[in-house]
């Protein structure tokens, strides 16, 4: 669990992760080299203020090099809200997220339809299986010209799509949700680790984050 | 020297914030029929000459100041400003 100064859902992500059997490490993102894991996630939260745009400056830092260095062999990384901003800005993920159609702060649970069940992060969902999750975020307008959006389409790169009616963010063709190519990084606006006890309405979020504990046990036990 | 940056939405990008702008100033009663809202970077870069300037500044635009997907910008250094 990387953290940057501004992240605030780190705590959460990794309590979420521990809860559903997973050991979660916090690394700094002065950090220069990842301690042994077999995931790497970027949490929620404001990195740097989101100055200049959100996710732009928290890319050069040295932990991100090191992160890259992990996704190109391979490593499963997640990047959730600020985490995907992150990711996007750093060019793990292709697009770009924006201040939101409505320029409002949109904070509530949303539905989300899984198109790909084949990912390290959905292979527990059905395919067309609607979740509910809550987003928070004021800038999760997922863009993409129409080059990018035929590329991504082609290669069946989006993952996780906002129900019709209910984009929150007015993201093209109602992303919610993009992996790499490679099928190794993926990131979302939703909260995943919000959803993970019926305390909190849904639990919907462990399907996503169990899916990549899984994954995570499914290489510990494949020889490299 | 000093080098200016300045980064604006693309055509045809959605722009919230300048869409709230505008409307924003028809209600004070300015007829305006299009705000697009940007952003202006000031630099003071030590750099050798005119086009060691605007070279460094270039790869600032292209690693940092802007996001080719949806920006573009110009860099103005000693009042010649030139398109990108």
């Amino acid at each position: 669990m990387l953290v940057f100064p501004g992240s605030n859902d780190d705590w959460d992500a990794a309590l979420a992760l521990e809860a559903l059997g997973g050991d979660a490490v916090l690394v700094w993102h002065g950090d220069r080299e990842l301690p042994d894991v077999g995931a790497v996630v970027l949490p929620g939260g404001f990195s740097y203020g989101d100055y200049l745009r959100c996710g732009a400056i928290a890319r050069f830092s040295p932990a991100m090099r090191a992160v890259a260095d992990f996704a190109a062999e391979g490593g499963l990384v997640l990047g959730i809200c600020n985490g995907f901003q992150v990711l996007c800005e750093a060019g793990l993920l292709p697009g770009v997220l924006r201040p939101n159609e409505s320029l409002a702060f949109v904070c509530r649970d949303v539905a989300v339809e899984v198109e790909r069940t084949d990912t390290a992060f959905t292979s527990r969902c059905t395919r067309g299986q609607e979740l509910t999750i809550p987003v928070k975020h004021g800038e999760g307008c997922y863009f993409a010209d129409s080059e990018l959006l035929a590329e991504l389409a082609g290669a069946g790169q989006v993952v996780l799509r906002y129900r019709e009616g209910d984009n929150p963010n007015g993201s093209v063709d109602r992303i919610a949700g993009v992996v790499n190519a490679e099928g190794n990084v993926f990131g979302l606006m939703l909260h995943p680790e919000h959803a993970v006890d019926p305390l909190l309405a849904s639990t919907d979020g462990t399907l996503v984050l169990a899916t990549l504990l899984d994954a995570v046990r499914e290489q510990a036990l494949t020889p490299a | 020297m000093r080098v200016s940056v300045l980064v604006r939405p693309k055509p045809g990008i959605l722009d919230p914030q300048g869409e709230a702008v505008e409307a924003s100033l028809r209600h004070l009663g300015f007829s305006v029929e299009e705000a697009r809202v940007g952003r202006l970077v000031d630099l003071e870069v030590e750099a050798g000459s005119e086009t060691d300037a605007r070279e460094q500044v270039e790869r600032m635009c292209a690693e940092l100041l802007a996001n080719p997907l949806i920006e573009s910008y110009e860099i103005e250094l000693g009042g010649n400003r030139a398109e990108r």
